[in-house]
């Protein structure tokens, strides 16, 4: 199962690494990265294997978007589904 | 994986364009709670829907985190009461239970209250249509509709009489609350029996016994579209179908969810354009977009037809079950740029009545002055239910006469509900018209045997 997580806000030092160790405690993989800055704004878009995390997905989205309030960044993490449903026919 | 267009485009629709899944209702039948005995009936009606509904507010919530889009409201519609009560008389009982129910599940509304009297009445019905606004006064959460008409079955004016009366009472007795009870209540031409979209949300006798029928939005998000568009107005429908196609497919996601989660059928996804009161999510603001100076100018007839067209093919193809509503809603205090249009003059009640005739629904959450007659009232509601006779859709009529309100005033309903400026009506008469009561024939196009 399979997770999108979008970063975007004012890049600093050490967000990667804050979401990355985040991921890592939740026993999440990032399959996939890409990172760009867009009229000053970092966006960091990620995807992520969520099949080994014990915590329940919703419960993940709000302690990631919590960990993004913390870093002074919009942090969101929604299932792979939702995407595809808008976008792949 | 996906792209970062799209990625971002999904992100952006939801966070700054208000995308979002209007309503997961709960569909359920009730015609094993049916009891002579009222106390019994209400009993039963009441462990049904807690027993049944239990999780809905949960699950909605789990969905809403997971897929990171806000689901707005959770409903319950269940089946019409005029028929599960009918066996007891005992409405009014019935209708503490349904709103207790409501109240123990915690979902926002629960739709039902329902009658279905297009053709006739029994002395049963009568009656039910009779304790209407008293239910509505003395609930929270409950709703209530009633089909007047269909294109098979012409249209009952008596009950359409009834109707106008039902609503001068229901605002009489809500009178210290701006006539609310009014807001709780549609009158239907061609009612669909798996509306999720309250009031009018019944579960038909057609239906299973728990279906999960879901209402997607998103006026923001096709108003936002179109901001990129310059090209001429097939470019314009091609838009509004791309975007319809996607907002769709959420709703096809959540309800299939919705429904595996809580055991139930997979009902409908109703592809309406709802607006809210909110800045941004605005039905009006759509048409602006299109060319159109404010709501209501010449051209918005058009303009609204092309909208709802194309919000219908978009969306089509991208769910396995389409039904309810389906279309653009044009409610006045729920839409903001409604409401600006209705309080400048922009808008009148007669250009309403002709948007209807190329949209879903009616007239819809309307406030006129609270002098407005019982007669009027009824009036309005046989010019509207024609459009949906006549013209094979559904229509309705949700129209609030504030007690003590003149045209030109503001009323503040509050949340979803929003705000209205009162509308003028027509100073004419329709009464003996409307006190000759009977039947309208059914229209010759009807019979397609």
């Amino acid at each position: 199962m399979y997770a999108i997580i979008t970063v975007v806000g004012k890049d600093k030092i050490g967000i990667l690494s804050a979401v990355c160790t985040f991921l890592a405690q939740k026993n999440i993989n990032i399959e996939d990265i890409s990172q760009t800055i867009l009229q000053g704004d970092f966006i960091m878009i990620m995807r992520v294997d969520v099949s080994q995390c014990t915590t329940p997905l919703a419960e993940v989205a709000v302690e990631i978007a919590a960990e993004g309030k913390t870093l002074g960044v919009d942090i969101t993490l929604r299932h792979e589904d939702i995407f595809n449903a808008m976008h792949n026919v | 994986m996906i792209s970062k267009i799209d990625v971002l485009d999904t992100v952006n629709m939801i966070r700054s364009q208000h995308l979002d899944v209007r309503c997961i209702t709960m569909g359920l039948s009730l015609f094993e709670c049916i009891d002579a005995d009222p106390t019994r009936c209400a009993a039963k009606v009441y462990d049904k829907i807690v027993r049944s509904a239990k999780d809905l507010v949960k699950v909605g919530d789990e969905i809403a985190d997971i897929y990171g889009i806000p689901v707005v409201n959770k409903r319950v519609s269940v089946t019409p009461i005029s028929l599960v009560g009918q066996a007891s008389g005992g409405y009014l009982e019935i209708a503490g239970a349904l709103d207790r129910a409501a109240k123990e599940t915690g979902v926002d509304f629960i739709g039902g209250y329902t009658a279905l009297v297009q053709k006739g009445m029994s002395a049963q019905e009568r009656a039910f249509l009779a304790t209407i606004p008293e239910a509505l006064s003395s609930t929270d959460k409950l709703c209530s509709s009633v089909n007047v008409a269909s294109t098979r079955a012409g249209v009952n004016m008596d009950a359409i009489y009834l109707m106008g009366q039902a609503v001068k009472r229901a605002a009489y007795l809500t009178r210290d609350k701006g006539s609310i009870a009014c807001a709780k209540l549609v009158v239907f031409a061609n009612a669909v029996d798996d509306n999720p979209f309250m009031a009018g949300a019944f579960n038909g006798i057609g239906e299973a016994d728990k279906v999960i029928n879901v209402g997607v939005s998103g006026p923001g998000v096709i108003k936002a579209a179109l901001e990129q568009v310059n090209g001429d107005l097939t470019e314009v429908a091609e838009c509004i179908k791309r975007t319809a196609f996607k907002v769709t497919r959420v709703g096809q996601l959540v309800a299939k969810e919705a429904a595996a989660r809580l055991n139930a059928n997979f009902g409908i996804v109703d592809l309406s354009l709802a607006p809210t009161p909110a800045v941004g999510d605005s039905v009006a603001w759509i048409l602006e977009e299109m060319g159109l100076s404010r709501v209501g100018c010449h051209g918005t007839t058009a303009a609204l037809a092309l909208l709802n067209d194309a919000v219908k093919k978009g969306g089509v193809m991208a769910s396995s079950h389409v039904g309810g509503l389906s279309g653009a809603f044009i409610p006045v205090s729920e839409d903001i740029g409604m409401i600006n249009s209705a309080a400048a003059k922009g808008i009148t009640l007669d250009k309403l009545e002709a948007m209807t005739a190329v949209c879903s629904v009616g007239i819809d959450m309307v406030a006129v002055p609270g002098d407005t007659t019982a007669e009027t009232l009824s009036a309005i509601m046989a010019d509207e239910i024609a459009i949906g006779v006549v013209n094979n859709k559904t229509t309705a009529v949700r129209v609030i006469p504030v007690e003590g309100a003149k045209a030109g005033d503001m009323v503040e309903f509050g949340g979803l509900l929003g705000r209205a400026p009162v509308m003028p009506v027509n100073a004419g008469s329709a009464e003996r018209f409307i006190h000759r009561g009977g039947r309208v024939p059914a229209p010759i196009h009807s019979n397609k045997n």
